[in-house]
């Protein structure tokens, strides 16, 4: 058993490999985030926007995408596009996909947010003389991302798992790299091994957002 | 012929979507039946991991705990690959199916663990003491006044985190289960058109897209007016 997953040899030898690939799975989330985080800025300020014309397609957007598995979209990037002559790298799609996809999931956190923040607010800032703007850059947005941090973690926490699909796409990171260590080694070390690194970096965010969670239900009373 | 008859030609041809429609719906089927499994059972598990830890037994809370931080710090696709590949090399080599099955049911399993604690504990321990007071077992609090109370507040984070993981079934496709996404890959390759993935999206919005519409009612009727 021990011999099977957790060989030390072979835990030396992909070492280097499952670096590699540790590496450009950060990068990716690095990039993948702020990204995703823009997108969601976005469609949650064109939100407040409460105009008819405006909010049915923006919310058809965001159930669109919602709708949507991640992995489709990603493997209709990068398969599908390039029959319309437009071809994109691996890493390109992913980025695309997630901004499409963890911007609506960004976005409808953020509309909360700017919704919990009572109006009174905005009148006030607005009667004081700031720009509708500025209203929204200094006073309801600070308060808003307080209001939703727990929402806000939980779905960076989401994005980072997801980097995972881009070993679909050939995407050189952690479980790609791992894949590559286990068929070259005949063995499914690199992989444990995997498995335990998303484990140890991303725990330390599932406990304390586990707290979070527990103190907003029990708040919610 | 214009930029947008080719267009349609490649990406909405008639020809080959009537041919590869069957192996989409099959595809469907599929999805369908394996997103209920893992529905069905990832809540059940999910449940019953809350009532275990209800009844305050340290060790044994330590451990769902552990259970719980380890499938929602894990990748979906991570778990999925280490049972389809890795558990060969143990002995049993589970289909892709019942690969994608297990993991997603035991990630469900973990977040709905710890939305139903939440729940659980969000119900002041007054209660519990006045309806033990009134001569209820422990059980009957439980599932009588506990459980009811908290299902209420548990139905918002739990149909968002539900619809989010079942579209994880797209993820078989990565061990060659043979849903939506499955079918239209092959299909693409075998008839080189990208028609039959088109046909696989709609058919996730098909699928997802009145979930998604249901969860956003159900959301606004189970929200706790402030």
């Amino acid at each position: 058993m021990i011999q099977t997953f957790f060989n030390l040899d072979i835990m030396m030898a992909a070492w280097p490999i499952v670096l590699s690939g540790l590496k450009n799975t950060i990068l990716l989330s690095l990039i993948v985030v702020p990204l995703g985080l823009l997108g969601g800025l976005i469609l949650a300020l064109l939100a407040s926007i409460k105009h008819p014309l405006v909010r049915w397609p923006l919310m058809a957007w965001v159930d669109f995408f919602r709708a949507f598995p991640p992995l489709v979209l990603l493997i209709l990037l990068f398969a599908g596009l390039p029959f319309a002559g437009l071809e994109l790298g691996g890493f390109a799609c992913v980025a695309i996909a997630f901004f499409l996809n963890t911007g609506s999931y960004y976005g409808e956190i953020f509309r909360a947010g700017i919704e919990s923040v009572p109006n009174g607010q905005v009148e006030a800032a607005r009667s004081t003389g700031l720009s509708r703007l500025q209203a929204m850059r200094y006073v309801v947005l600070p308060q808003a991302v307080r209001n939703v941090l727990p929402d806000l973690l939980s779905n960076t926490l989401e994005v980072v798992k997801l980097t995972s699909l881009g070993s679909v796409v050939a995407v050189p990171e952690l479980l790609y790299e791992a894949r590559q260590a286990q068929s070259i080694t005949y063995n499914p070390t690199p992989i444990v091994m995997a498995a335990v690194i998303y484990f140890l970096i991303l725990w330390p965010l599932v406990r304390l957002l586990s707290r979070l969670e527990n103190r907003a239900l029990a708040g919610r009373r | 012929m214009n930029r947008w008859d080719k267009f349609t030609e490649t990406f909405f041809n008639a020809k080959v979507m009537e041919k590869y429609l069957p192996d989409i719906l099959s595809g469907m089927v599929v999805t369908i039946e394996l997103a209920l499994l893992i529905v069905v059972t990832g809540l059940a598990a999910g449940l019953a991991l809350a009532l275990l830890r209800a009844l305050a037994i340290r060790p044994l809370n330590w451990l769902i705990i552990f259970i719980v931080d380890l499938f929602r710090s894990l990748p979906p696709l991570v778990v999925i690959v280490l049972i389809y590949f890795g558990l060969p090399y143990a002995g049993p080599a589970p289909s892709g199916f019942v690969s994608t099955w297990l993991s997603l049911a035991f990630v469900l399993m973990a977040f709905s663990e710890e939305i139903f604690w939440a729940g659980i504990t969000s119900i002041p321990k007054g209660q519990w003491e006045a309806s033990r007071s009134t001569g209820l077992s422990f059980s009957q609090t439980l599932f009588n006044v506990v459980l009811p109370q908290a299902f209420r507040l548990t139905i918002p984070p739990l149909t968002n985190r539900t619809i989010a993981i079942t579209k994880g079934t797209a993820l078989g496709t990565v061990v060659a289960v043979t849903e939506i996404l499955g079918q239209a890959s092959s299909a693409m390759s075998n008839s080189y058109n990208p028609s039959p993935l088109m046909m696989g999206a709609a058919a996730y919005i098909v699928l997802f897209f009145p979930v998604v519409v249901a969860a956003r009612w159900i959301e606004s009727k189970f929200a706790w007016k402030r």
